[in-house]
């Protein structure tokens, strides 16, 4: 699955921003000084960056069949603490610039990095096919984990490579965190094929992200549709990028205009911009429209990735067979995950999916078995890529903030949540900007009078956006 | 307003600060100039001064500081 490192021994796997080059083969030697401080298979929590002490952590948990659960390195030092509580893992694989935040004895470190042996030995039993936590929103301190398995983890890979059209000769440039699924699947996928990663934290809107990638020679980059939306801003399309040969986007719809903008440029520069569909719920990837018609289908999702299935559902459970009418989305393959952790008693579950996966998304499909996207069935939002459910924030709000009426509503990267105090309005805010580490201009909070409510007690959301959006 | 006064709100309301200590902001040295505030701010120092920054000056914005410098070449003096 990692792929065997020692088939392309002298490759590179990576080059880092400080231009430390590593081969497969050392990349191999590595993994197994780390594997050798970890006797047996146990939690760790491992802490990601986009640099080489993380992937080395990643790899070695992943090979040596040690269950990573993965998190943003800079997380709250309170929801780390909180996370350690719920989950208790054996080690933490951490920064070591960072290593103050965990209490625990050092056993090891090397590449930037510390392994932290926490007091706890096993103290929850693992699946054994569990092989990864992942959260479905990215950097937030929510305890709700997907559970990915082995075979979870294979299985998207082959299919990403096979749909990509991956070789060795890539060189993925990062530009999304390597907790983050989409992050992830851009490390597992170009691992397996004996590329080259180039590892930076940087973003797009740096110039040092722009000289590195140029340094060496890019030939792709994945982006949300914030990341997309920034290039614009960037004039994106006036570089001069001779070695980019492919864009990725998924993390939730792109505006469809920006859509066609980018694979008209895609077009006119001979280069491939492949819109994707997926959740860490479905390890990494569902669906993807072809290169080739990415301008003719713009605003498109396009169809399931190779070995998966895609279905629609109507309001009373029956398969919808006729284009261009909306139903729920569901996708088949044996990328579907495990289920959820929410605490570490969770761990020792096993398949709940079965391989069906329903996605929470509206969507239609056309004549040539194009699907898009129209809608949402369930009640979230993406923020900047990374799912954030509504009615779970109303929860996480009104715990914190009782004795106070609270909705959450709004659009993709920007959640509006209404309440009936206004005194409350700046804490929630700076509340949920804690709790999800996500950046405040995600938050809008209003106070209102009252929220509209059906006779039932139920808030009508439509109404209370039309009244106050 | 004056251009100072102006050039300092943008940054005290983007990222939510103090005066004293939005003067002293680095590019990713609050969590809230990532790279998503990094947008907002430019987007607010556009509508204040109602120019369009250049491509390459947003990807130099990198601190206050180099933020007035910046802001020159607009024949803004703050």
């Amino acid at each position: 699955m990692m792929g065997d490192f020692h088939k392309y021994a002298d490759h590179l796997a990576v080059i880092d921003d400080s231009e430390r080059q590593v081969t497969y083969a050392e990349l191999e030697g590595f993994t197994q000084t780390l594997a050798r401080h970890i006797p047996r298979r146990c939690l760790v929590f491992c802490l990601c960056q986009n640099t080489l002490g993380s992937l080395i952590g990643y790899t070695t948990f992943l090979k040596n069949r040690i269950v990573a659960l993965m998190l943003d390195a800079h997380l709250d030092k309170t929801l780390l603490a909180q996370l350690r509580e719920r989950y208790r893992p054996d080690y933490v694989w951490i920064p070591g610039s960072l290593k103050e935040k965990v209490k625990g004895s050092e056993v090891f470190s090397d590449w930037g990095y510390s392994l932290i042996k926490t007091p706890d030995h096993h103290v929850y039993p693992l699946f054994e096919d569990l092989a990864l936590l992942l959260t479905t929103s990215g950097s937030t301190g929510s305890p709700k984990f997907v559970r990915q398995s082995y075979k979870n983890i294979e299985s998207n890979t082959a299919s990403i490579v096979n749909y990509l059209h991956l070789t060795e000769s890539e060189r993925p440039v990062t530009t999304l965190p390597m907790n983050y699924t989409f992050g992830l699947s851009v490390i597992n996928t170009h691992l397996a094929v004996g590329a080259t990663l180039l590892l930076t934290d940087k973003t797009v809107i740096q110039r040092d992200f722009w000289d590195f990638m140029n340094k060496h020679g890019a030939t792709s980059f994945s982006g949300v549709p914030y990341t997309y939306e920034m290039l614009n801003k960037l004039l994106f399309f006036r570089r001069k990028l001779p070695t980019l040969r492919t864009m990725t986007q998924a993390g939730g719809k792109l505006l469809p205009e920006l859509h066609r903008k980018f694979a008209e440029y895609a077009r006119q520069s001979g280069k491939n911009f492949v819109v994707m569909y997926g959740s860490a719920e479905a390890t990494a990837r569902m669906g993807y429209l072809s290169p080739e018609i990415s301008l003719e289908k713009w605003g498109c999702m396009g169809k399931a990735i190779p070995g998966g299935r895609f279905s629609l559902v109507d309001g009373e459970g029956k398969i919808i067979t006729e284009p261009g009418v909306v139903g729920e989305l569901f996708y088949e393959g044996d990328n579907v995950t495990l289920g959820y952790a929410l605490c570490g008693e969770d761990l020792v579950k096993g398949d709940e999916n079965h391989g069906c996966l329903a996605t929470g998304d509206m969507a239609k499909v056309d004549e040539d078995g194009i699907y898009t996207i129209v809608g949402r069935k369930k009640r979230f939002l993406k923020i900047f890529g990374n799912r954030v459910g509504l009615d779970e924030t109303e929860r996480l709000i009104k715990t914190n903030f009782p004795d106070m009426e609270c909705a959450c509503a709004g659009k993709d990267d920007e959640m509006r949540v209404y309440v009936t105090e206004k005194e409350k309005c700046v804490p929630i805010r700076t509340f949920l900007v804690q709790k999800t580490g996500l950046n405040p201009v995600a938050f809008r909070v209003t106070c209102v009078e009252s929220l509209p409510k059906n006779e039932a007690g139920k808030i009508l959301y439509k109404k209370l956006e039309e009244m106050y959006a | 307003m004056t251009n100072e006064e102006k050039y300092i709100h943008a940054f005290t309301t983007t990222f939510e600060v103090g005066e004293e200590e939005a003067k002293t902001l680095q590019f990713q040295g609050i969590p809230a100039w990532d790279s998503v505030g990094h947008v907002s701010l430019i987007a607010a120092l556009e509508e204040a001064f109602d120019i369009v920054l250049d491509p390459d000056d947003i990807l130099d914005l990198s601190s206050f500081e180099k933020g007035r410098e910046i802001l020159a070449k607009y024949n803004i003096t703050v």
